[in-house]
């Protein structure tokens, strides 16, 4: 094993580990305004990658994923207000069950809109064999555009939670809603803007990966996996610990090909997620007194 | 109450001969397969039932086990040991009567895990994994519990899926029959369809026999308890923990005792029997027939999988499962198999408030 | 050797210290009272002995017992039984059923008899059926045996979920404001029942607010503040303490 093939793999872990971390951003978004576990997440993530894929074919990449974003963002907007806005004081089993529903009708549109075929929109710049030398070491410039981007959106994502009103109000909700009602906040709007913002960040996330990993109908169920694997681990509701998972998870993953067949490598991250669970269900960062008092 | 109970149990079986004379009596006896295969999917789904209704517990990973069970037992009635012949395990199993030789369709010797065996094997390396699974597993709640369960049916798909032992995406095929007393056995040989028909259906029959008891017994009655109020139940001296996971077991088994016995029916597996998909539908079906409603969920069990083994979904079957769940969940969240449903949905209708939902 | 003997207990939340050192003793066949201004650490005094909280340190010793690693459910199988200040009646299940959940610790059929419908489980069953009628019968709410418990009256509800603490037999039983929601004619009613529960031989716990209630029943009281124990004594020397007094004048003037 040489240096530049450690570092190879590194850089491929950190890709998809960003990716996964922002899935789990998505997870948490809602998560945090409602305390619903959307298991339809990853097909925000496939709906915007094959979106963006079919707009492609008569509009440039950079309008094709802003519009994918879009219909996405409307997407997402539709079935809170359909499915979810109206329901009063739903359980947890109902919701789980609704999402789960939801994902598998997602799925199951796409694959008589886009069949089976695997697709992928074009690299952002360059080709698929263009590469970047750094210091002896090549990497793909979509790989730059992954970390750039992500990057990028956990920073926006951040300054909007912290330092807008809006951003305020949502996080206002989380922490209580009865309260954050009392002081004239709509909840409802704010469960919708959750769902539009987290569906735009995954349709997002699927655009900018496609290329690399090329999408199908199903993808997103993986990536759902994956994203809530890293949303658990770092946490539930907490998005910057999210993106520490992700990398994390994402270079175990990256790493495990070489003990372990390729075919193996999803049951990886499951069995992460399983172990998690089981030991410390707060996730890597939570604190033990904060776990004691918390219900999983 | 008792009699009532076993009373149903005597509708179900003349209802179940009833349609085999009819289907014998205008040449549709072709029917009886699908619906011998929708009895197996059925003992899963009121396992299922009794887990998320009565123990209150949600499980997306149930194909697992049925997946287990088939898998292992038909990976042991077909796995060659005839090269191993000698070595000292085999030839201990040997001697003991445990093996039995065959001949496959080229004339090829085979010595294969006598289907008994293998299946006695299957229940136990599934009630052992059940245990050990549930364990950790049934200490979570809602969505925790969810995704763990969903996890493991993942791990056993991509297991099956990419172990060459399991023959990858094609599956195991040319599983034997499964021999029972008098030379019957459990096969999709045609002249053997009537036969299997009616052993099908006995199982589902015990089986709802055992879990009615279950249900109106000491052990029922403490799962309500925890459905009911959990810190009331343990403050009652009731284990939750033990008898969350006993029932979770038991349902694993009531899965593997299908996924062994359909492999046998249908002569082999395949790794979709393993996806998610297919634990989503049990958990459909549950959820369409009432959760606390073991008649509830047979009764869909078998008209949902008749309907969906005969091909009436066509392509959209996975859309079919996955909409009754929206739908279900949002109109009529208790199951629509129940007494007062026509009144909740007047209710629902002309504006009253709703009745207190679960 | 006491009765029944909570040596040391203690729970913090954080940094704060819900229930600090907490000391007492419960004779056999007494009522206790433990009163205090809200938040005093009460109910989580009631939590940890019944097992629903592990405590930080300290001891819970009924007779020769030692409860305070068990978990609740073991807890109640060694003879503790105990009530909830918000009611916790199983719903959906018939105030009999409710009660005869209480006959639990009692009975043994499990998984394999159950489902096998074994003869010696009806045995059991119409042994439990009869003890839990008993039981309803020894609180008058015999009559009320086959209506859904949460749709009784709130009145009603209490004694149910009192007839179910009792139908364990238990040595001791931790009542959690038994009185809470009911009128006054309602709250002298439990107060006879909870002075023949005594009578019967079982030793009580009371956490309750209602003053005339635990004056009138009690032999002693224990009054908690911010955590710890202020005064143990007589309800009369209780009521006569400086301390108490102006724990709850100062609380009450806030």
């Amino acid at each position: 094993m040489t240096l530049e093939l450690l570092f190879q793999y590194l850089v491929a872990g950190i890709t998809y580990g960003i990716i996964y971390a922002i899935v789990a951003i998505g997870f948490n978004i809602i998560y945090n305004t409602t305390g619903i576990i959307n298991f339809a997440q990853g097909e925000f993530v496939m709906l915007g990658g094959m979106t963006a894929v079919t707009l492609n074919t008569f509009m440039p990449v950079p309008l094709a994923i802003v519009a994918a974003v879009l219909i996405t963002m409307i997407i997402g907007a539709l079935i809170e207000i359909i499915f979810i806005r109206w329901l009063d004081n739903p359980t947890v089993l109902r919701m789980i069950i609704i999402t789960i529903g939801l994902s598998i009708l997602i799925r199951e549109v796409a694959l008589h809109v886009w069949d089976e075929k695997v697709r992928a929109l074009p690299y952002f710049s360059g080709t698929a064999t263009s590469s970047i030398s750094i210091k002896g070491v090549y990497i793909s410039p979509q790989v730059l555009w992954v970390i750039g981007i992500c990057t990028l959106i956990v920073i926006i994502l951040n300054f909007f939670f912290s330092h807008t009103l809006l951003g305020r109000q949502m996080r206002a909700c989380s922490s209580n809603r009865k309260a954050a009602r009392l002081c004239g906040i709509s909840v409802q709007n704010m469960v919708t803007l959750s769902f539009v913002l987290s569906a735009g960040i995954g349709a997002l996330a699927g655009c900018i990966v496609s290329p690399i990993t090329y999408i199908q109908y199903d993808s997103g169920t993986g990536l759902a996996i994956k994203g809530f694997t890293v949303a658990i681990l770092g946490g539930l509701g907490n998005s910057m610990a999210a993106v520490a998972a992700g990398l994390i998870l994402g270079v175990l993953e990256s790493f495990s090909i070489w003990i372990l067949p390729t075919a193996y490598k999803d049951a990886i991250s499951i069995s992460i997620l399983l172990l998690i669970l089981f030991v410390r269900p707060g996730g890597l960062f939570g604190s033990r007194e904060a776990l004691s008092l918390k219900e999983f | 109450m008792k009699r009532l109970r076993h009373l149903h149990i005597v509708y179900m079986a003349l209802l179940i001969v009833g349609i085999q004379v009819v289907t014998s009596a205008t040449d549709t006896a072709y029917f009886l397969t699908q619906l011998t295969m929708s009895a197996y999917y059925s003992l899963i789904i009121i396992g299922l039932s009794l887990v998320m209704g009565y123990a209150g517990q949600i499980s997306i990973g149930h194909a697992g086990f049925f997946a287990i069970g088939g898998y292992l037992s038909a990976f042991l009635t077909t796995y060659n040991l005839l090269p191993y012949q000698e070595t000292g395990i085999v030839a201990f199993l040997s001697n003991a009567g445990l093996l039995v030789f065959s001949q496959d369709i080229y004339g090829t010797d085979l010595l294969t895990v006598h289907p008994w065996c293998a299946f006695i094997s299957a229940i136990i390396l599934t009630t052992s994994i059940a245990y050990v699974i549930g364990r950790p597993v049934l200490k979570l709640k809602g969505h925790y519990l969810a995704m763990a369960t969903l996890g493991f049916g993942i791990i056993i798909f991509r297991i099956v899926l990419g172990s060459s032992y399991f023959g990858e995406a094609d599956g195991l095929s040319d599983v034997p029959g499964f021999p029972l007393i008098g030379g019957v056995e459990i096969s999709g040989n045609m002249s053997a369809r009537i036969v299997n028909y009616y052993i099908a259906w006995g199982l589902v029959i015990i089986g709802m026999v055992l879990l009615l008891n279950l249900v109106k017994s000491r052990v029922g009655r403490a799962l309500r308890s925890i459905h009911g109020s959990e810190d009331a139940a343990k403050a009652m001296g009731v284990d939750a923990a033990k008898y969350k996971l006993h029932t979770f077991v038991l349902s694993a088994v009531f899965a593997a005792v299908a996924g062994v016995m359909l492999t046998h029916y249908n002569g082999g597996i395949g790794p979709s029997e393993a996806s998610v998909m297919k634990s989503v539908r049990y958990v459909a079906i549950v959820a369409i027939g009432g959760m606390a409603n073991l008649w509830g969920a047979l009764i869909m069990g078998s008209v949902l999988n008749f309907l969906s083994l005969r091909g009436y979904f066509g392509s959209m079957d996975d859309a079919v499962f996955g909409s009754i769940l929206i739908i279900i969940m949002l109109f009529a969240p208790q199951g629509i198999l129940r007494k007062g449903i026509l009144k909740d949905l007047r209710n629902k209708l002309t504006g009253n408030p709703e009745v207190k939902q679960s | 050797m006491a009765f029944f003997e909570v040596h040391n207990l203690s729970r913090s939340f954080g940094g704060l210290k819900a229930v600090s050192n907490v000391s007492f003793t419960v004779t056999k066949n007494t009522v206790k009272s433990i009163i205090g201004p809200n938040g005093a650490g009460k109910t989580t005094l009631f939590n940890l002995i019944s097992g629903f909280l592990p405590p930080d340190e300290g001891s819970v010793t009924l007779e020769t017992r030692q409860l305070e690693d068990l978990s609740p459910d073991k807890i109640a199988g060694h003879g503790v039984s105990r009530t909830f200040q918000n009611l916790k009646l199983f719903h959906g299940m018939t105030a009999l059923e409710n009660v005869m959940i209480g006959r639990h610790t009692h009975s043994r059929s499990g998984f394999l008899s159950g489902m096998l419908s074994l003869p010696w489980t009806w045995v059991e069953e119409k042994a439990i059926v009869k003890d839990s009628l008993e039981v309803m019968d020894f609180f008058g709410i015999a009559h009320l045996a086959d209506s859904e418990a949460t749709s009784l009256a709130y009145g009603q509800q209490r004694v149910v979920e009192l007839a179910r603490a009792m139908a364990c037999k238990p040595d001791l039983l931790l009542l959690d404001e038994p009185a809470a929601g009911l009128n006054m004619k309602e709250t002298a009613e439990m107060g006879k029942l909870i002075c023949k529960i005594r009578d019967k031989g079982v030793t009580v716990l009371l956490v309750e607010h209602d003053m005339s209630l635990v004056m009138n029943i009690s032999d002693e009281i224990l009054v908690l503040s911010y955590g710890e124990k202020i005064a143990e004594d007589s309800p009369l020397a209780i009521q006569q303490d400086k301390e108490v007094i102006r724990v709850y004048l100062g609380e009450d003037d806030a």
